[in-house]
């Protein structure tokens, strides 16, 4: 359990180098997941942002085993390789102790790899599934994604005369991954590191699947300037549009307690992404964060 | 740049974390400059940092490293008490 920045290992395991945009905040996020883990984990990865800007041929940034995949099947071959590892100690070849890490985006784990995704956490495999969202398809330029949020303007939800941008509201990843009876889910922000670690340590040690679904910041798609990544998931989470929460074998709890709440507004104005949007759509984003106060006991807004 | 003739057969990358060849700091506009003498050592640039550029030293001091910086910015945003500034590069 860690408690203070001081406990917090100093060993890399994302070697620096990679690359990603500068301020993009997947890279703190990874730090913070791979400094948790102890190293021990096999990484799987999905394409996505984090695996093209990783492993640039000749080069990787990894230091932990890794093995890329397609955007679908990566929950899929985590499956395979936590069986894998099981059936050779059962056997007596190896006393290796690994664990199983996925570490997907919001594509990968929302729409393209929600399959695969189902099927390993209904056969109940030991890993931790880590979903970064990034809220659209960031690596191919923009696209929306049924993680991006309502009235996000995306490349393939452009805002106009007769658009309000994104029309559909985010799904409830942590929700469909608890329907399935897993023991551990759990929503986290990289702005919020010793509570991101410690829910990492928790996947990894509990027996069965468990899913972590990570908000991160992304200064390209979102359009604010690169130093504001960090602040923007601090405000996302004191807003209440992002409630950092967990569910401990059915037990919902607050991690990061919300007593005064901030105005959306003060999260939306920062971002490009909803530089178009009118008074009526900041009142219906605003409704979204009153109900999550509401379902998890955050505090009333600032005054 | 190594050349094909020189790299393992099959597209293999044999050393982890090789990346740190590679020099990022090519794309940078402002250059952080960490002030130690307001330095609390409070660790949150060091944590927050998205490359690992920030080093904390066994004596719990910290410096940046600039060859993996890119300019970012956002240590300079996590610090509290305004121990880092973001300088322009020169001949920019």
């Amino acid at each position: 359990m860690f408690k203070t920045i001081k406990d917090l290992p100093r060993d890399e395991y994302l070697a620096p180098g990679h690359r990603l945009c500068a301020g993009c905040t997947v890279g703190t996020a990874v730090r913070q997941i791979l400094k948790a883990s102890g190293g021990n984990v096999v990484v799987v990865t999905a394409t996505s942002c984090l695996e093209v800007s990783t492993s640039y041929f000749p080069q990787t940034a990894w230091r932990v085993p890794w093995i890329h995949l397609g955007f679908e099947n990566s929950a899929a071959v985590a499956a395979g390789i936590e069986s894998a590892l099981k059936a050779l100690r059962k056997k007596g070849k190896s006393n290796e102790d690994f664990h199983v890490m996925v570490i997907s985006g919001d594509g990968g784990t929302f729409d393209i790899g929600i399959q695969a995704l189902s099927g390993a956490l209904e056969r109940g495999h030991d890993l931790l599934y880590i979903c970064y969202d990034n809220e659209a398809y960031m690596n191919t330029g923009i696209q929306r994604s049924s993680a991006t949020p309502y009235a996000a303007a995306t490349t393939t939800s452009p805002p106009g005369a007769r658009s309000i941008g994104q029309r559909t509201h985010k799904k409830d990843l942590v929700g469909i991954a608890i329907a399935h009876g897993i023991p551990y889910a759990a929503t986290a922000c990289p702005s919020y590191p010793i509570d991101l670690m410690n829910k990492v340590r928790k996947g990894l040690d509990v027996e069965g699947p468990s899913l972590l679904h990570v908000l991160t910041p992304c200064t390209t798609g979102w359009r604010f300037d690169p130093s504001l990544g960090i602040e923007i998931g601090r405000l996302a989470v004191l807003t209440g549009l992002w409630p950092l929460y967990e569910v401990d074998r059915g037990v919902t709890r607050l991690t990061v307690q919300v007593p005064k709440r901030e105005p959306v507004r003060k999260y939306l104005e920062l971002q490009g992404r909803f530089k178009h949007i009118s008074e009526n759509e900041i009142n219906k984003i605003q409704e979204i964060a009153d109900k999550n106060a509401e379902k998890f006991g955050l505090g009333p807004i600032k005054e | 740049m190594k050349s094909w003739k020189e790299l393992p057969i099959g597209a293999m990358i044999i050393e982890p974390g090789n990346s740190i060849e590679y020099n990022v700091a090519q794309w940078r506009v402002f250059r952080p400059v960490l002030d130690k003498n307001k330095c609390t050592k409070c660790g949150l640039c060091w944590i927050f940092c998205p490359e690992g550029a920030i080093v904390r030293n066994e004596d719990e001091s910290y410096e940046v490293n600039l060859s993996f910086c890119k300019g970012c910015g956002i240590c300079q945003r996590s610090c509290n008490v305004k121990a880092i500034t973001m300088i322009k590069e020169e001949g920019l």
